[in-house]
């Protein structure tokens, strides 16, 4: 098995990739990211490791905007997004300049996709270690949408999906939990999620809301804190119910 | 969305030609220079060889209802006349026409590959093209062959979701939106009819006739254009041809031939 998986155009005798495989391997080891898809909007949430006390936090955002009406978190190599990121930024800005008309979230993902398959099929390269949750309005019908690329080039719109550390819990929550929510509520199922695998707090998670109207909007630490103290307010008072399920009628 | 330099490409690969991973750009086109002192003179003297008169006349304008496309269907040679059913108007899809002037190789080359890309567009994006993005992919290729003697005055004409679109493009690398156009060695004369009877709201029979008249009377004065007027008009439903008529039937619709009473009359005189 060790013989094919030296170089990326190699297949091994039972059809696999390796080196895909490995890519994989490295999102999995990357840190959590979440979306979820609103009837107004879509939401973001990563994880966030506790930044160095020295650090500029802005300049290690990990929600980005490709354009006025789509946006990317990711989860994996970061360098590697980074340049992905870019590459999708000048795709984004080239098709305004080609049809007159912004991407639509799907074409966007489709070109990311593109790249990242790209990436497999040629020698002396090694694909992109992450995978992608791509977020925004289509131009012309409103609506939102998400989708997720991973690192063999494949793509697919969610209604809500989780990659990177623990992401099987998180689908799994999002799976059990998931409902047609706006507003608000779908910024508090996203943060539910990723509180599924997270140590709670404004310091570890990050937020961005993309609606309509305003684009992309990076929620403030105290927002989210506040959010999540709502969340566990609502836990205690579920737990509290479930402790006593027959109250005692008053008559 | 790359340039299409695609036509451009040396078939031998270039030493250190950048690999298509690295950035998106592919390598600069070349090709020999000749050897002369006065190069940029070469260069005009070469363009205005290649560059034929474009002798047609060919119009479209928005109203009200929609697009109206007309054009005449004469091709010249200088002054012989190779043809008098060419057809001016071609069809790039259901609900996009393009007009031909200047090459008419050129033209029906471009138009068809005009075609081809917007049909690729419609499968990849899972919706039609736009009026403006298709005739900006036409702008973008006829702007990378600058220069080299393509010969293409064009109107792109169509219906798409914001509506009527009407875009002038042309071989120079030009674009323009517009509300009325006329291009070809007979547009000042179409442009005279066309502008003086022109209004928002007609009706569809109004802004044909309209059309017809402009084309007729431009094939009146102009040498080089004759033949056919046809008349397509473009509505939220697609295009539809609406006439096909010879200008010189036109001409005595218009101008009917009143008998006159003979003031002399040659006779016959009697042997001397």
């Amino acid at each position: 098995m060790a013989r094919y998986d030296r170089a990326i155009t190699v297949f091994s005798p039972d059809g696999h990739l390796f080196q895909v495989e490995y890519a994989l391997e490295a999102v999995r080891k990357g840190n959590a990211a979440v979306g979820v898809r609103g009837t107004d909007n879509v939401v973001l949430g990563v994880e966030k490791k506790s930044a160095a006390k020295l650090q500029d936090s802005r300049s290690a955002r990990k929600i980005v905007s490709l354009d006025d009406h789509v946006a990317l978190a990711c989860a994996g190599l970061k360098a590697d997004a980074r340049v992905l990121i870019n590459r999708a930024r000048i795709e984004c800005q080239s098709h305004r300049l080609t049809v007159e008309d912004p991407v639509t979230v799907e074409y966007i993902t489709r070109y990311i996709a593109g790249l990242q398959q790209k990436y497999t099929q040629s020698g002396g390269v090694r694909p992109f270690g992450l995978s992608t949750l791509i977020v925004g309005f289509d131009p012309y019908s409103g609506v939102p949408s998400l989708y997720q690329t991973d690192p063999s080039g494949t793509f697919s719109a969610w209604k809500a999906h989780a990659t990177g550390r623990n992401s099987n819990s998180m689908r799994e929550f999002l799976e059990k939990n998931y409902k047609e929510t706006s507003g608000q509520e779908t910024v508090k199922l996203a943060i539910r999620a990723l509180l599924e695998v997270v140590e709670s707090g404004g310091k570890t998670i990050e937020v961005a809301v993309m609606t309509k109207e305003h684009g992309l909007r990076q929620l403030e630490e105290a927002e989210i804190d506040a959010i999540v103290a709502e969340i566990e307010a609502e836990k205690v008072a579920a737990e509290v119910a479930k402790k006593a399920p027959a109250a005692p009628k008053e008559t | 969305m790359k340039l299409d330099t695609s036509g451009l490409e040396s078939a031998a690969p270039v030493w250190g030609a950048p690999s298509e991973l690295v950035d998106g750009f592919s390598a600069a086109p070349s090709f020999e220079v000749p050897n002369t002192t006065d190069f940029d003179g070469f260069q005009k003297e070469a363009i205005q060889m290649v560059k034929p008169a474009k002798g047609t006349t060919t119009l479209a304008f928005i109203f009200k209802e929609g697009v109206m496309v007309a054009a005449d269907s004469r091709a010249s040679m200088g002054g012989y006349i190779s043809s008098q059913s060419v057809k001016k108007i071609i069809e790039i899809n259901p609900y996009m026409l393009g007009t031909m002037a200047g090459g008419a190789a050129d033209c029906q080359f471009w138009h068809r590959n005009l075609g081809i890309k917007c049909r690729l567009h419609e499968l990849a994006n899972k919706r039609r093209i736009s009026v403006t993005g298709a005739s900006k992919l036409l702008a973008n290729i006829l702007y990378s062959y600058r220069g080299m003697g393509l010969s293409v005055g064009t109107m792109i004409a169509g219906w798409d979701e914001t509506g009527p679109g009407l875009y002038y493009v042309d071989s120079e690398g030009g674009r323009l939106k517009g509300m009325r156009f006329s291009v070809g060695s007979g547009s000042p004369y179409a442009y005279g009819v066309l502008d003086n009877g022109y209004r928002y709201d007609m009706s569809v029979e109004e802004a044909a006739e309209l059309a017809r008249r402009s084309i007729y009377h431009a094939t009146f004065r102009d040498g080089a254009s004759g033949g056919v007027a046809s008349v397509y008009y473009v509505g939220p439903n697609g295009w539809k041809k609406l006439t096909g008529d010879d200008v010189g039937e036109l001409h005595y619709k218009y101008y009917p031939v009143m008998p006159s009473t003979v003031e002399q009359e040659m006779v016959e005189v009697a042997g001397a």
